[in-house]
């Protein structure tokens, strides 16, 4: 219903009437999900807990196959691990016993065509990690170790490891959920920003109307359980937006339309 | 914290057995207790000033043997540990097994090794390895089994393998439970040598102590003891301190604190 069809090659993303169940008991976690999404596109998934969210970005991901339907990924199905995606959570997941420099460069370590020149070619990398990490503004913690770091801080580097190894699809998962409301707001700028300059593709799963809107090219509603879309809503505020967009009567129209789609799963 | 509280913290250990001597002697003069029954603190002084040579002969045989079946121990529980804590048919098959063994008592097990390998020196090895190699395993296990599903999420989307994950993840956030249980084996595998010893060697502290203790030689079995308290507790320290050299990041807690 919300899935526009397009010539293959056209989306970067395509989810396909697609079903995911994770096992034969439990019963689809998300259940004939179609969209398409362009490259460079911001999308936002919002809707209730446990509707699935997460599980669409497994799919996104090559993590998991889909139960039914097909998932196209820069114009190749997916098959599995995709190596182009970047990934960030609500917990920061950083390794406690690695300087935040080191957590930043671990994808390097791990995904080709880094991988194989790690050793040779680890001061250049860590430039560009020492880069990375000045435009989320923290520089001079390179050496610090994650628990030095406040929450905000270490969201960030996060997503500086998400994004060191130049991926074109990066999908995060309630990443400001748990951060105090101005951090959220600082990051939600550091995010634009990143995504100005580098051009990537983002699916954001959040909780916050708020942040899907003031971020997102088209947000999409999901229902309870098993989840489906049940709209599709593009933003179009201009861009670059300023955190004052969020002030003003569009916006808060915008969010209200949304949270009554919300409303109205909840009451069914 | 002031300095002098602090202080005395630090020195508490020390004044509270300089305090237990005390007391020991103390109740051994005032109520005249046999030297067969229960040595002053003094005559087993003095018993390990006259018998220092054999005691150390004899110490560092126990030594030995402890530290083979220590670092077999490690080994094993560490091969053991990694093998189950990476997979979790591995986990399901063998956890069962390792928990029925290690509930055998261990004195138990030393007439099967004599049966096997003789008298001395073997058995004292292997029953300080049987003894010790357990909680190394479980530890390693836990701190394999126990990875942020995110992080493994994040990993292996971008084609890690499942041993690319346990090699920059799990191994080191293993390492400090595998340090931890590092301090809790080696003072076991004290036990596993000397009760080896005791029951079937011609060396070692075990050994010492029997010999001594069937020729009514109270003080000298007392200062066996004190022998093997003081060997352990050495060990302990030299592994709490690679302890927090190695993983000083996972009780910063506690320094800070500190």
């Amino acid at each position: 219903m919300f899935y526009t069809p397009t010539r293959m090659g056209d989306a970067f993303v395509e989810v396909e009437h697609v079903d995911l169940a994770y096992d034969e008991v439990s019963g689809n976690a998300i259940e004939d999900v179609s969209l398409a999404m362009r490259e460079h596109e911001f999308i936002a998934m919002v809707g209730p807990s446990g509707c699935g969210k997460s599980t669409f970005m497994k799919l996104c991901s090559g993590l998991r196959p889909p139960t039914r339907g097909v998932v196209n990924v820069d114009g190749r199905q997916v098959g599995g691990p995709l190596k182009i995606v970047g990934m960030a959570f609500q917990n920061a997941t950083l390794l406690p016993w690695r300087t935040t420099l080191d957590n930043v460069l671990l994808p390097l370590e791990i995904v080709q065509p880094y991988r194989a020149n790690f050793k040779r070619d680890k001061e250049k990398f860590a430039l560009k990690a020492k880069e990375l990490l000045r435009s989320v503004g923290l520089e001079g913690y390179e050496h610090r170790y994650p628990w030095q770091l406040s929450g905000g801080m270490q969201q960030r580097v996060s997503i500086c490891r998400a994004l060191v190894h130049e991926p074109k699809l990066l999908l995060l998962d309630e990443p400001f959920a748990a951060l105090d409301a101005f951090t959220r707001e600082e990051l939600w700028c550091v995010l634009r920003d990143l995504w100005t300059s580098k051009r990537f593709t983002v699916v954001l799963v959040t909780h916050d109307l708020r942040e899907a809107t003031f971020l997102a090219d088209t947000v999409y509603v999901m229902s309870k359980r098993p989840g489906k879309i049940l709209a599709r809503r593009a933003i179009d505020l201009p861009r670059p937006r300023d955190l004052e967009v969020v002030y003003t009567d569009r916006f808060a129209e915008i969010v209200l339309e949304l949270r009554e789609h919300i409303g109205r799963i909840r009451k069914a | 914290m002031p300095a002098r509280k602090r202080a005395l913290e630090k020195w508490s250990p020390w004044i509270l057995l300089a305090v237990i001597i005390v007391a020991w002697e103390l109740i051994c003069r005032v109520f005249q207790v046999s030297d067969f029954i229960f040595p002053a603190p003094s005559a087993i002084a003095v018993s390990l000033h006259q018998y220092a040579r054999p005691i150390t002969d004899h110490a560092l045989q126990t030594f030995w043997s402890t530290m083979a079946g220590f670092a077999l121990g490690v080994s094993v529980g560490m091969t053991i540990g990694f093998i189950v804590g990476s997979s979790r048919l591995m986990y399901t098959a063998l956890y069962p097994l390792m928990v029925g063994f290690n509930s055998v008592p261990k004195s138990a097990f030393v007439p099967v090794l004599v049966v096997w390998f003789g008298i001395g020196t073997i058995p004292a090895i292997l029953t300080a390895f049987v003894i010790c190699f357990f909680p190394i395993t479980v530890n390693v296990a836990t701190g394999l089994a126990t990875i942020e599903p995110e992080l493994e999420d994040v990993l292996r989307a971008l084609g890690a393998s499942r041993m690319d994950v346990l090699v920059k993840v799990g191994l080191p956030r293993s390492m400090p439970y595998f340090f931890a249980s590092l301090k809790v084996a080696i003072t076991l595998a004290f036990v596993g040598s000397v009760v080896s010893e005791t029951i079937a060697s011609n060396e070692g502290i075990g050994y010492l102590m029997m010999s001594a203790g069937s020729s009514m030689r109270m003080p000298l079995v007392f200062a066996g003891l004190i022998v093997i308290s003081v060997m352990a507790m050495a060990m302990y320290a030299v592994f709490a301190f690679l302890e927090k050299r190695m993983t000083g990041w996972a009780t910063r807690g506690m320094d800070a604190r500190a």
